[in-house]
């Protein structure tokens, strides 16, 4: 029918709903605050007219519903003003979170490469391993975050490595999953090729099946490493709310900051969303240049 | 050479059974008697399995011979808690090779075809298996600390002795939080998607938010919400809720758009409604990316309600007993918990994946 554009079909749409979300946020943050106003203005006895009223529902200091602006202001606050290296910062808690995060998802990665590889050349792996790992999957394995940052700085190891071991295990499987289809997805003519080439299994692997599997791989790698950063989040929440993210949503829920809750949330989605967007276009820069087609 | 058929993993566990003579008796408690019976039935494995034997008496004696040992490897540790020695390990590794060579028999060589549709259950049921009995006979063998990790049969007696408490958990956690979240987060999640459906701005629009907002660690609103709803269970099923409702929306979107032109002009020429279609033709085609979406969201479901669970809870549930047995050092307790929600987390699944086939039977994956 008509040519797709990109304001008709992408930025009007996808900018009036974010706009409704604002203006629903506003309209939750003034009828769940308002009872807690109306109650403290009952008690100290003061009348106040309707727009001095909505003012007030606006800037509470602890609102049940922070206002988008206050959560803006927060933000602002601990982001631009304070230096990046006090423990005040959101910089400071995100390095802190990322760092876990990173390390997590490269050690998830190899680990899951390394499966799928195993798995798609020896037989007796693909048929008694490949079913556990679906398996450990259904497991809430974030349940057992805890236990396993309390036991290993039980034995003494502290700090960053706990954290990234959660991130390896809840990334190692869209990796794991995603490159067994991939090194699998080179269809038998090329592999009969390889053969009349005589090239032995290492050869295949390397000149055939990776290369095969680069799109797997970085589709992959997005799930990962999404899910890479909620284990290095809910990893943090044991250790006492010391550093990151996860730290401050835990500090913010003991003094019920909800503002503070509220900006680390903004800030691990941004966290997140720039991580998203690094493998995406670096994916796509690779698969370009590994001659993929463009859309 | 003729008759015997040598492969790496007979011939290594032959190697090892020969070094664990080295450090006879095993354990404290084992005597040399039935130390050498061990390795009796290790070396009978090892050779006979190398025999030219038909599959069905190759199977049945690497089962015997590996089972039996790693039988006898556990009974004698009782008593003896950290005082293997290398010999017992050497012989523990042995059987493991034959358990791992009974894999690789029933397995086939990867170019036959399946060997029987028995295998599919049994070969995963093995390394199970195996994993349990390493688990066991390393952790008590080795002596390691209660506190570090508890061996499997501790945590089984500590199921068996302390089930009310662990009914009460899955009550207040499976059967209010994540059964009520997981199906007005999952409906809900049903309900928008038809109805941005049905007008293409609204579509256009929230595709690309949800898949945005799917990438989001939502696990961090479990404290607002506990903060908003309290302490008991609406906290947790409103954190599912949120959780479940993304994957849903985006998952159901993606599906309503799979059918082809082809198919949707065929039911205009018959004349269909804009919901005849709907119910006839696009929601049987999107039915595998609602299953999927399901699938993903059975995980987290359990993730969501348990992690909300350590920012406050009454003093029943997973999260919370989890969280303070770790405290208390009491882990066998916490992995019992663990043990229950793989279960229920498994089975979810597997019911799931049943439907699934049962609902989607047409689909390319299933034909065979």
């Amino acid at each position: 029918m008509n040519e797709p554009s990109f304001i008709r079909d992408r930025l009007i749409p996808v900018g009036s709903i974010l706009l409704v979300i604002v203006i629903a946020w506003y309209v939750a943050a003034y009828s769940m605050n308002a009872p807690f106003q109306r109650d403290f203005d009952r008690r100290a006895d003061i009348t106040r007219t309707a727009g001095e009223f909505f003012m007030k529902t606006m800037s509470q200091p602890k609102p049940t519903m922070p206002a988008p602006h206050q959560v803006a202001s927060n933000l602002w606050k601990n982001t631009f003003t304070v230096k990046p290296w006090s423990k005040r910062s959101l910089v400071y808690h995100s390095w802190i979170t990322l760092s876990a995060t990173l390390l997590g998802f490269a050690m998830g990665t190899a680990l899951g490469v390394a499966i799928a590889i195993g798995i798609v050349h020896i037989p007796a792996l693909d048929r008694s391993f490949l079913p556990w790992i679906i398996a450990s999957q259904t497991i809430p394995i974030l349940a057992i975050a805890p236990m396993i940052i309390v036991l290993l700085s039980a034995i003494g190891v502290t700090g960053l490595l706990p954290k990234a071991l959660i991130s390896t295990y809840l990334s190692f499987f869209p990796v794991a999953v995603g490159m067994v289809k991939g090194l699998r997805s080179p269809d038998v003519l090329h592999l009969d090729l390889m053969r009349t080439y005589s090239a032995n299994k290492l050869q295949t692997l390397w000149k055939l099946r990776i290369p095969a599997s680069v799109p797997f791989f970085f589709t992959s790698m997005k799930v990962a490493i999404a899910a890479s950063l909620i284990g290095a989040i809910v990893g943090e929440l044991p250790t006492g709310a010391v550093a990151g993210i996860g730290s401050k949503l835990l500090a913010g829920s003991y003094y019920s900051q909800t503002v503070d809750i509220f900006a680390a949330l903004i800030a691990g989605s941004i966290v997140a969303i720039l991580l998203v967007t690094a493998v995406d276009v670096i994916g796509r820069f690779v698969n370009t240049r590994m001659g993929a087609k463009t859309q | 050479m003729s008759v015997f058929r040598p492969n790496w993993q007979a011939l290594m566990a032959l190697l090892a059974t020969l070094y664990s003579l080295t450090g006879l008796p095993f354990t404290e408690s084992m005597s040399s008697a039935s130390s050498l019976a061990v390795v009796a039935i290790l070396l009978a494995g090892a050779l006979l399995s190398m025999l030219p034997l038909s599959y069905t008496l190759q199977t049945a004696v690497l089962t015997l011979s590996s089972f039996g040992a790693a039988a006898l490897l556990i009974a004698g540790l009782t008593d003896a808690f950290g005082t293997a020695g290398q010999g017992y390990f050497a012989a523990l590794t042995a059987a493991w090779l034959l358990g791992w060579r009974l894999v690789t028999v029933l397995s086939g060589d990867g170019s036959r075809g399946s060997e029987g549709r028995g295998s599919a259950l049994i070969v995963p049921a093995l390394f199970g298996i195996w994993v349990v009995i390493l688990w066991e006979c390393i952790i008590r063998g080795a002596g390691v600390p209660f506190v570090l990790l508890p061996p499997p049969s501790a945590i089984g007696a500590r199921i068996v002795t302390s089930t009310s408490i662990l009914a009460a958990d899955f009550q207040q956690t499976v059967l209010k939080a994540v059964l009520f979240g997981y199906v007005v987060g999952c409906s809900t999640g049903f309900l928008v998607a038809i109805l941005a459906d049905r007008f293409r701005f609204f579509a256009n629009g929230l595709l690309p938010i949800g898949n945005m907002v799917s990438a989001l660690p939502m696990i961090g609103i479990a404290p607002v919400m506990v903060i908003w709803f309290g302490f008991d269970w609406q906290s947790k099923a409103a954190v599912v809720i949120v959780m479940t409702f993304f994957p849903m929306l985006v998952n159901t979107l993606a599906g309503l758009a799979a059918t082809s032109d082809m198919e949707r002009d065929l039911m205009r020429t018959y004349g269909a409604t804009h919901w005849q279609v709907l119910v006839k033709l696009r929601l049987q085609a999107a039915m595998p990316f609602i299953f999927n979406a399901l699938k993903i969201n059975s995980t987290l479901a359990l993730i969501g309600a348990i992690v909300a669970e350590f920012f406050g809870t009454p003093i029943v549930g997973m999260g919370f007993r989890i969280s303070t047995e770790v405290g208390r050092m009491n882990l066998d307790m916490v992995w019992a918990e663990i043990a229950m929600a793989a279960i229920v987390g498994s089975l979810f699944y597997g019911a799931l994946a049943l439907l699934e086939r049962t609902v989607t039977f047409w689909h390319p994956s299933y034909r065979r």
